[in-house]
Formats: C-alpha cells, sequence, structure tokens
C-alpha cells in the first residue's frame, strides 16, 4: 500500500512537471516571439525611409497626423534606437498624454512613453529624485520646490477650465440651468458662511430662479490636487479675507469642514467629487470642466473680472489664456491665468505643466537616445499634439504659449549639446 | 515486507520532525525579521514628526499641513484615531452578530441541499475588491441612508447626541455599514470552522440532558468554541481598520471630531491614502503621514489586545453561568 501510495504521488508531481514546463515553453515561446516582432517594427523606419518621403505620407498614421505641420526644428529626426521612457505626474492631463504616447508610438514604433497618473504632488516628487524622465504637475512648482530640484524647468503643455458644480434636481431645478456664482459667493460657501441654497447672496444673483432652502452640502478634494491649486487661487486672487484665511495650495484646510451649521465633505478625485455632487441633494463642488460635462451636472457661470457672468466652455477657457497670458518668459513659465481680464474670459482656469531636467543627462537613467526621443515627443506634443485636445474637451494651448514653450525646448540639451536643432 | 514498512514509516517519521524544524527556523527568522523591519521602516520615516510634535501630535485636533501665512504645519492626528475606532466598533457591532448567525446557521441548521450554495454565497462577498465596495458604497448606500436610515434616525432617536445633527449620508454610519459588510464574510468562515469542530459528544450531552436545539448551541457550542470565536472576530476587526479604500469613498474625509455617526469624518488609512501623493518637498508633513501609520499598527495592537480581554471575560462569565 505505501508502495503504491508514493508511486501516485510521483506520478502526481511527474504531472505536475510536465504542466509547468509546458506553460514555461509556451510562455517562453511567446515572449520570444513578441521581441523579435517588436525589433522587427523597430527595423521599419530605417528601411522604410529609403525609398521615398511620399512612401511614408501614404502609411496610414501619418495621413492622421500630418494635419498639421511639422516645423523644421523637428523634422527629418528618426530615433536611432529603441528607447521607452516613463512619465508620471498629475491626473488631469493623463487621457491627453495617453493620447499622445498612443499617437506617438504609432508614428515612431521604437519609442515606448508610459505615463502613471500618480497626482501632481507625487509627479514633483518622482522628478525630483529622478526615478522618471519626465513629471507632470497641475500647479506650477513653488521656488523651494525648484530648489529641491537643481537644473528643473517647467512649462505648460495644455490648460483646463475649473467648473463649479451642483445638484438641485432633488427641487425641481434641472441640471441645464446655470447658477450665477461670484467669487464672494463661492468664497462664502466654502467658508461655511453661507449654509442655504436661498442664502439673499445666492437669490441676488440668480433673480430669474427660485433657490430652495434646502442645505448646501459643500464637496471639496481631500486629496492634493491641481484643480484645488487652480480654484484656491481664484479664491484667494479676488477675495482678501480668503487669502488670509485659507491660502492657495494644492491642498488646503477647508474652514467649512468645521464651521457650526455647515456641512463640508472631502472626496477623492475628480471622479470622487462629481460622483458625490451626482447622488447628493444640494451638493456644490468644483471639478475639472470635463468631469460635470461627462457627469451631466449643473455647471454655474462665474463672475470674471469685466464684471461678466462667463459659463466654462473650451472658447471662453481660451480667451481667458489669451488675455491673461501676454508674452510669457521663457525663464519662468510658471503661468497664472485665474481672474483672467477680456469680456469673455472665464475666470477660473489653470495651466498644467510638464517638468523636465534642462540637461537631462542630469537624471542618471536617461540616456543620449532617450533624451533625443523625449525632446522630440514633447516638440511634437507642443505642435501637433495639439489637434487632439479639444476631442478631449482640453484647450488647446494658445499661440505665443506655444512660442514660449518652443524657447524653452530649443535649450534643453544633453551634457551641453542641444538636443533640438 | 513488514520490517520494510516499518522502515519506511521510520524514515516518513524523521523526514515530517525535519520538516517540521525547518518550518519552525524559518518561522523563527521571518516573523521577527518583517515586524522590526516594518517597525523600523514606520519608526525611521516618523522621526521628524516625532520630534517636532511629541506627544502634541496624539491629542492635537487641528490637521493643518499648508497653513497660509506660510509657516510651519500644524498637525494632529486625534480625528483619525477617532474616526477609525468609531468605524469600527460600528462595523463589529453589525458584523460579529450577523457573522455568528450565519456561522450557526451553516453548521448547526442549514439543511445540506443549502449549506453549500449559502456557503458559497458568503464567501463571495469576501471575493469582491474594496474598490467596488466604495463605488457601491457611494451610488447606493450613501442616498439610501441619506435618503431612509439617517432622517429615520434623527426623528426617532434625534436626542442622543450620536444620532443628531445634519445628514448627507457620508459620514461614520455608512462607512462603519460597508465596513461591516465588508468583514462579515471573514468572520463567518472562521466561526464556521471552529463550530464545525465542536465535537459531536458536547452536542449530544446536552441533547441527553433535555436540551433544545437552541440551548445546545447556546450552552454547548458556542462556549466550546469561543476561542475560535474570539480569533475570527479579532481577524475581522484587524481587516475593518486598515480598510482603506472603500472608507474613503463613504466616510467624507473631514478631520473632526464629532458625536454625530452621521457627520463626515475621517480614518487613519484614508488620510494616508489620500495625502500621500501631494507631501513631496515637506518633511515634516511625510513624516506625520508615517507616524500615522505607526498609530495604526499601536490602535491595532491595543484594540486586539482589548478586545481578546473583554471577550475572554464575557464568555467565562457566560459559561458560569450556563453550567
Amino acid at each position: 500500500m505505501i508502495r503504491m501510495s508514493s508511486k501516485n504521488t510521483k506520478r502526481n508531481v511527474g504531472i505536475v512537471a510536465l504542466v509547468v514546463v509546458i506553460i514555461a515553453a509556451v510562455a517562453g515561446g511567446y515572449y520570444f516571439s513578441t521581441m523579435s516582432s517588436s525589433t522587427s517594427t523597430t527595423m521599419m523606419p530605417e528601411t522604410s525611409t529609403m525609398p521615398s518621403e511620399t512612401s511614408m505620407m501614404t502609411s496610414a498614421t501619418m495621413t492622421e497626423t500630418s494635419m498639421s505641420s511639422v516645423t523644421s526644428s523637428a523634422a527629418g529626426w528618426q530615433p536611432t534606437a529603441a528607447v521607452s521612457l516613463l512619465g508620471a505626474g498629475a491626473t488631469f492631463p493623463q487621457p491627453l498624454i495617453q493620447k499622445w504616447t498612443v499617437t506617438y508610438n504609432q508614428i515612431y514604433p521604437s519609442v515606448t512613453i508610459s505615463y502613471s497618473g500618480i497626482g501632481s504632488g507625487g509627479g514633483i516628487q518622482q522628478i525630483t529624485i529622478k526615478t522618471v524622465d519626465f513629471g507632470a504637475s497641475d500647479a506650477p512648482l513653488s521656488n523651494a520646490q525648484l530648489a529641491a530640484a537643481p537644473g528643473l524647468v517647467l512649462f505648460p503643455e495644455t490648460l483646463g477650465g475649473v467648473a463649479i458644480t451642483y445638484n438641485l434636481a432633488a427641487w425641481g431645478i434641472p441640471s441645464n440651468t446655470t447658477i450665477n456664482f461670484t467669487s464672494q459667493v463661492i468664497a462664502g460657501i466654502y467658508m461655511g458662511l453661507i449654509t442655504k441654497w436661498n442664502d439673499p447672496a445666492l437669490v441676488a444673483l440668480n433673480p430669474g430662479l427660485t433657490l430652495p432652502s434646502g442645505h448646501i452640502t459643500v464637496v471639496h478634494r481631500s486629496d492634493g490636487s491641481g484643480t484645488t491649486f487652480a480654484f484656491t487661487n481664484f479664491l484667494s486672487v479676488t477675495n482678501p479675507d480668503w487669502a488670509s484665511q485659507v491660502g492657495f495650495s494644492t491642498s488646503v484646510t477647508w474652514p467649512v469642514d468645521t464651521a457650526a451649521g455647515a456641512i463640508g465633505v472631502g472626496a477623492k478625485g475628480n471622479p470622487g467629487v462629481s460622483g458625490t455632487v451626482a447622488n447628493t441633494n444640494g451638493a456644490i463642488g468644483y471639478v475639472d470642466l470635463i468631469y460635470a460635462i461627462q457627469n451631466n451636472l449643473g455647471v454655474g457661470a462665474v463672475k470674471n473680472a469685466a464684471g461678466n457672468f462667463i459659463v466654462p466652455t473650451i472658447q471662453t477657457i481660451l480667451y481667458a489664456a489669451q488675455n491673461a497670458t501676454g508674452t510669457p518668459n521663457p525663464q519662468d513659465l510658471r503661468l497664472h491665468i485665474v481672474n483672467a481680464s477680456g469680456p469673455q474670459s472665464y475666470p477660473i482656469a489653470t495651466y498644467t505643466y510638464i517638468l523636465i531636467y534642462k540637461d537631462l543627462s542630469a537624471n542618471p537613467s536617461t540616456t543620449l537616445p532617450k533624451a533625443q526621443a523625449l525632446a522630440h515627443f514633447l516638440w511634437w506634443a507642443i505642435h501637433d499634439g495639439q489637434q487632439y485636445s479639444e476631442p478631449l474637451d482640453y484647450v488647446p494651448l494658445p499661440a505665443n504659449v506655444v512660442a514660449a514653450d518652443e524657447q524653452l525646448l530649443l535649450t534643453l540639451n544633453y551634457q551641453g549639446t542641444p538636443l533640438l536643432p | 515486507m513488514q520490517t520494510q514498512v516499518q522502515k519506511s514509516r521510520a524514515q516518513n517519521r524523521a523526514r515530517h520532525r525535519d520538516f517540521l524544524h525547518l518550518i519552525l527556523i524559518a518561522a523563527a527568522i521571518a516573523i521577527p525579521v518583517v515586524a522590526a523591519l516594518s517597525l523600523y521602516a514606520l519608526i525611521n520615516g516618523s522621526v521628524d514628526s516625532i520630534q517636532a510634535f511629541g506627544f502634541r501630535f496624539l491629542t492635537g485636533t487641528q490637521w493643518v499641513p499648508n497653513p497660509p501665512n506660510g509657516g510651519p504645519p500644524i498637525l494632529g492626528a486625534l480625528p483619525a484615531i477617532y474616526g477609525s475606532v468609531v468605524t469600527t466598533i460600528i462595523a463589529l457591532l453589525f458584523a460579529v452578530p450577523i457573522s455568528l448567525g450565519i456561522a450557526l446557521f451553516q453548521s448547526e441548521l442549514a439543511p445540506s441541499k443549502l449549506r453549500l450554495p449559502s456557503i458559497f454565497l458568503v464567501e463571495l462577498l469576501a471575493a469582491v475588491p474594496s474598490v467596488v465596495y466604495g463605488l457601491w458604497g457611494l451610488l447606493f448606500l450613501v442616498p439610501f441612508m441619506s435618503q431612509y436610515v439617517d432622517p429615520g434616525l434623527l426623528n426617532t432617536l434625534g436626542f442622543i447626541p450620536i444620532f443628531s445633527g445634519q445628514s448627507n449620508g457620508l459620514g461614520m454610519l455608512t462607512a462603519g455599514v460597508i465596513l461591516a459588510i465588508m468583514i462579515i464574510p471573514y468572520g463567518a468562515a472562521v466561526m464556521r470552522e471552529v463550530i464545525t469542530a465542536v465535537p459531536r459528544s458536547q452536542r449530544e450531552a446536552c441533547i441527553a440532558l433535555g436540551g433544545t436545539t437552541w440551548e445546545t448551541m447556546r450552552m454547548a457550542v458556542i462556549p466550546y468554541a469561543s476561542t475560535g470565536i474570539i480569533a475570527a472576530i479579532v481577524l475581522a476587526m484587524g481587516r475593518a481598520i486598515g480598510e482603506t479604500m472603500a472608507v474613503t469613498m463613504v466616510i467624507g474625509n473631514v478631520a473632526r471630531i464629532t458625536p454625530s455617526l452621521f457627520l463626515p469624518a475621517e480614518t487613519i488609512p484614508s488620510v494616508i491614502a489620500n495625502e500621500f501623493t501631494e507631501v513631496a518637498g515637506n518633511n515634516i508633513y511625510m513624516a506625520a503621514l508615517f507616524e500615522l501609520g505607526l498609530i495604526l499598527f499601536a490602535v491595532a495592537f491595543v484594540m486586539n489586545f482589548i478586545g481578546r480581554l473583554l471577550i475572554k471575560k464575557l464568555t467565562f462569565t457566560g459559561r458560569m453561568t450556563h453550567v
């Protein structure tokens, strides 16, 4: 009997070993087949440049992107080796950056770029300790943060607006009703001074509406966020009380949380805020515009510097960017566009930034081929990449900012050698 | 033939003993090393905060990481500790009786046709990822609580401070309820195992003395399995106090100590999850979050200890009165 059972276990072990070997063989075979296919694709561009440029243009990927002209500085560049680049940071531009990385990879198959949305603070931290090739942040870096990472530069790659959203459906006010807000009223709500929807201040701004007597549930971000930075920056610029008591930052201490009679609620991420507003009667929140549109929430009009109530759209945010920026200084592209001038400018908007070392060799993991590919990708992103902004509800960069970005990108170098000719 | 069998048996036994020793040595090395490493990492990370705040960190009720005047951060952990303890207690209040009921049903009462499906269904609850619980909580439980449960409690028991105040569904009660649902499968599975392991003779003795099914469970089965039931409760509590994602999504994330269970609060894991990505370049803030992790370690340990002590005492006196 013992013999029998030991034989059985031996047979079982044999079967298990066989299965493991088969799995290993299949996995190994698959790995090698993908390896060889990827190396064969990296060979392709080099061979296909030989016949003529027209054959390149007929390929599907090129016709898609050839709508806007490739500028002289980047034209004719071809990756010399297969490289993979790593970026990390803000979640707000993540859908756009991912669209860029996928499209860029279709044009230049040997360049693979992965971007992880870990939050602006995480992006700043990762680029400071040099674990990624580029970072991204919604908030411009403070002087202290820049001092912590010598040689780090930042430039805007896209911009977006922050929408004031609300849910009054329980009182028969549909989400397509526009409620007017001023900086004073928004600050009052987030400081816990205005706690009812029919507060005289709100009623005075909205003469045509019958606002309910319900409580306002005030929703803010619980995690640090560039959206919070833009929102609190607007309130600080326009409201001295807010500036002295709360200030502006990626995360602030909200007075409404502890104010008597007021309900403040923190939610994680734009999806958390929009979800909480959508599920709470009488809630108000601030989110990136795209989340308000996608979740079919009410979007408020905000009084701008010219005294007009403006609803956030791609057009009104672009107005703000054009009016507020002027001629940017390429040496310091930390641009503030809250409370922009101009009759049609939406007042709560913010640029979001790419973080990169001016001398890319400062990051020991960035080799010369990687640096060349990264510089070319960023150049591509502020030119050809901008056409993908509007379909994804981002605002394309105005021409004056693109020009300033170009000035900065041309100074990128690898141990002193410029990367973009 | 006979000697061969004996020989191989002796060999087997020796091999078994060797294996046991090997495992023992591995455990003796691995457990202290892992414990020491994690404690070292937590303490090392939180040195700045311990030096800056000292004991005030445990008693402070304010959480101001970025003061508007640009001064040093003011950080106190008491709201987070309070929120963690209260939500865990609410979760256990709901989960322990329900788990015990499920375990008793599955091991003592269920007809064999229902037994396996019910076990499968309860264990399915354990397989649901916590972020899915959080989404369900935000989209279903929060509106449900704010429309039906909270107003009902407010109107009937509103004179008690814990049921007072304005409700919008996001708060400690909702977090406690969702935690209870999440820890029920763990509690129920362990309790079922220990109750099934109670010897038949215990039940038969009680039935022979004229005990009903209920009396058999109450006097023979539960006291015999009490140690295992305590273990199940402690396991469930450990999961509740460390749960992050689902709680973050429904608790409201506000640093405040309030008696009302309806109002938003925060727990230690939710603070860490919310704020860890934004601490770059702020050493004291970073260290404070590490210290929160250390406190979570300590709070879990203390609650574990108190829980064991309390339940042991209760079940002991219980047994005395029954026998």
